[in-house]
């Protein structure tokens, strides 16, 4: 029978079926950082088991962290006290850990594939909603709860009902200045927040298959944001070039093996999907968004939609507006901002850098904006190094900081205050994101990086033809 | 960990007609730096329940008398969007509330919901509608969850709707057993299987 990428994936690592209830579902990948494994660790001690492989579990330290001084002890007493915590119960339990100082630590969804711990085929959970990234190298990968932590890291397994499938297919040439990130708050524009709760979702065509590996990325991280449980993409030579030779990934006879599986990755033709949408790349533009969900996006030069013209509840969208103090027809173009965020594990990554960078060379940061630029890894730190970003960086007069999560969800000291307005590279503009009060706008970082220098909302293709 | 067995519930309900409530709205990330998962019913909504003074704010739902006490919540559509962050249901629990009604539930919030032993009861868009018109009449009014006819009653009127929720999933509900406890009996099955996975 004719099946697709995520039901190969899928079918293969279903332990057994439950009737009128969940799969019991095989876990090859299990990542956990400081802050939704504590509770996790005290339940399994309590019932008195152990971690059933531990060989299969990563631990990374990345949400909680400072994004300068690293070298030194961790001022936040309650921050400290889940660093210690994961580093104790990794430790305790034979578990392989990154911690802060670690030339591996970064963003766990970056040093996962950047030691290449994702691999096609796999499937991989982690307390955190963004782990639908690893879908980029056609792996079923998705965020899950601390209870369900504790279920993997006793058991290898979780209960997972199926979920129905949903592909996205977009052909065509992207414009100048559209990014993956563009591309993804585009399609979240279209399907709303909820719009693919209950399906995961397949990326297909031409623009899927020209764009980087680190581009998939970028696009399968915010499928969470329409409410899909993953985003994942069909496994090419360019993926396969991405993980050959890292760190973790099979050497010799294994990789051969482990190739002939991989080539069995993609949907067959005639395999069929609950729903599907097409697009075309010459609709999207640089997206920005203008309200308090990843959804509420348009392109730079839309003016923001009358309430009337969004689905939903009118109260709501105004209530959203209201907190972002903007009006219905409003144009974002030429909006002052306070701070801007390149970083998180939507785009913290080197060609994130490059991008920002690709703007920034020969121009000034202006004087008003704070910018926090947050690479994803020490790895990402090598690189822009190596390539001499930091050069560029210094010369426009922004600063590096030290990897992690950062202001993407303000758990650490770098919180955007109430009230100002950021142009932010993460994954959520939810109120009080950044900090309490702050008022997010998601953008690429391209867009970030014009915005920065201008000082207020920029159409990034103004600062790149001529 | 097991929890309370869940069977019926008759309670009044706390309204909160606002669409897309995210996990971030329900606790905010700088509240998530706890290494144990009680106490977060103080911060359920922290951000909507009180002023940057501390002060609780008169007119947030969770804050007006009449309806204290309540063990339901009412939310609007696509409620729980956004982080995976367990202790959103926690706050929900350690607040006292014990069934959220909604006429759409983000997956990862409803799946951590039912294993801390909060019951999602996704309704339709129309029965919600119903809920929140008679909440608002009478804040007094009461709703019956019945898990094992699988059934939400507004009881001032009768009106009632039948909601879906799996087979296991209610089992566990009315037993108070979770998915550790299933998975453990089987455990010599799962490490067969791990034995024929390439990687």
């Amino acid at each position: 029978m004719a099946k697709t990428l995520f039901d190969k994936v899928w079918d293969s690592h279903v332990v057994r079926s439950i009737e009128g209830g969940p799969d019991v579902f095989f876990i090859d990948r299990h990542f956990i950082h400081e802050v939704t494994s504590p509770v996790a660790f005290l339940g399994l001690e309590s019932r008195g088991n152990s971690v059933l492989y531990p060989e299969k579990t990563f631990a990374t330290a990345d949400h909680n962290t400072p994004t300068i001084n690293q070298h030194l002890p961790v001022e936040d007493k309650l921050s400290a006290n889940q660093l210690d915590a994961l580093e104790r119960n990794a430790a305790k339990h034979g578990i392989s850990h990154w911690g802060l100082g670690d030339k591996n630590n970064g963003i766990v969804h970056v040093v996962g594939p950047e030691n290449g711990i994702t691999l096609p085929g796999a499937t991989i959970v982690c307390g955190d909603s963004h782990t639908s990234t690893h879908g980029a190298f056609g792996a079923i990968a998705f965020g899950i709860g601390t209870s369900e932590v504790e279920m993997v890291l006793s058991t290898q397994c979780i209960m997972q009902p199926k979920p129905k499938k949903m592909r996205i297919n977009i052909n065509g040439k992207l414009g100048l200045g559209v990014t993956p990130k563009d591309v993804a708050l585009f399609i979240i524009s279209k399907q709303t927040t909820s719009g693919a709760t209950g399906y995961f979702v397949e990326y297909a065509g031409q623009v899927f298959r020209d764009m980087s590996m680190e581009g998939r990325m970028t696009v399968c991280n915010l499928s969470i944001e329409m409410g899909a449980r993953g985003g994942m993409i069909a496994p090419d030579e360019k993926t396969f070039e991405y993980i050959k030779g890292r760190a973790l990934t099979p050497k010799g006879k294994d990789w051969d093996k482990a190739m002939e599986y991989w080539n069995t990755l993609f949907t067959d033709e005639d395999a069929t999907f609950d729903i599907e949408f097409n697009y075309d790349a010459s609709e999207i533009e640089p997206m920005i968004t203008y309200g308090t969900n990843p959804g509420m996006g348009m392109g730079v030069t839309k003016s923001i939609p009358n309430a009337a013209q969004v689905e939903g509840g009118v109260e709501t969208y105004k209530k959203s507006l209201g907190y972002m103090h903007f009006n219905e027809g409003e144009s974002m173009i030429g909006k002052k901002i306070d701070y801007v965020f390149l970083g998180s594990c939507t785009n913290g990554r080197i060609e994130d850098f490059r991008a920002f960078c690709s703007i920034i060379e020969g121009r000034k940061k202006a004087p008003h904006v704070i910018a926090w630029l947050v690479p994803g890894s020490h790895k990402v730190v090598e690189q822009i190094k190596a390539e001499g970003l930091d050069t560029i960086i210094a010369d426009a007069g922004f600063e590096l900081r030290e990897p992690g999560c950062s202001a993407c969800l303000a758990m650490n000291d770098d919180k955007v205050p109430a009230g100002k307005l950021a142009v932010s590279t993460s994954n959520r503009n939810f109120e009080g994101r950044q900090g309490p009060g702050s008022r997010t706008l998601l953008a690429s970082p391209l867009m970030a990086a014009a915005s920065a220098v201008e000082g207020v909302v920029t159409d990034p293709r103004v600062l790149m033809v001529g | 960990m097991a929890y309370d067995k869940f069977v019926t519930l008759k309670s009044t309900a706390y309204p909160l007609p606002i669409e897309n409530v995210d996990t971030d709205q329900i606790i905010p990330a700088r509240f998530l730096k706890a290494t144990e998962r009680e106490g977060f019913g103080d911060n359920l909504f922290r951000d909507w329940r009180y002023n940057a003074d501390g002060t609780p704010k008169s007119d947030f739902p969770l804050n007006k008398e009449i309806y204290s006490g309540s063990k339901i919540l009412v939310g609007g559509r696509n409620f729980g969007s956004g982080s995976s962050r367990e202790h959103a249901a926690w706050a929900v629990y350690d607040f006292g509330l014990r069934c959220v009604i909604s006429s759409a539930f983000a997956d990862i919030f409803k799946n951590n919901c039912l294993n801390i032993g909060v019951l999602p009861v996704q309704v339709s868009a129309a029965f919600a509608d119903t809920l929140f018109d008679a909440i608002f009449a009478d804040p007094k009014t009461e709703i019956l969850v019945d898990l094992p006819s699988q059934t939400v009653t507004l009881l001032s009127t009768g009106a009632s709707e039948k909601f879906e929720i799996n087979s296991y999933k209610k089992e566990n509900m009315l037993n108070g057993f979770d998915d550790i406890d299933y998975l453990k009996n089987i455990e010599n099955e799962i490490t067969t299987f791990a034995q024929t996975r390439p990687f």
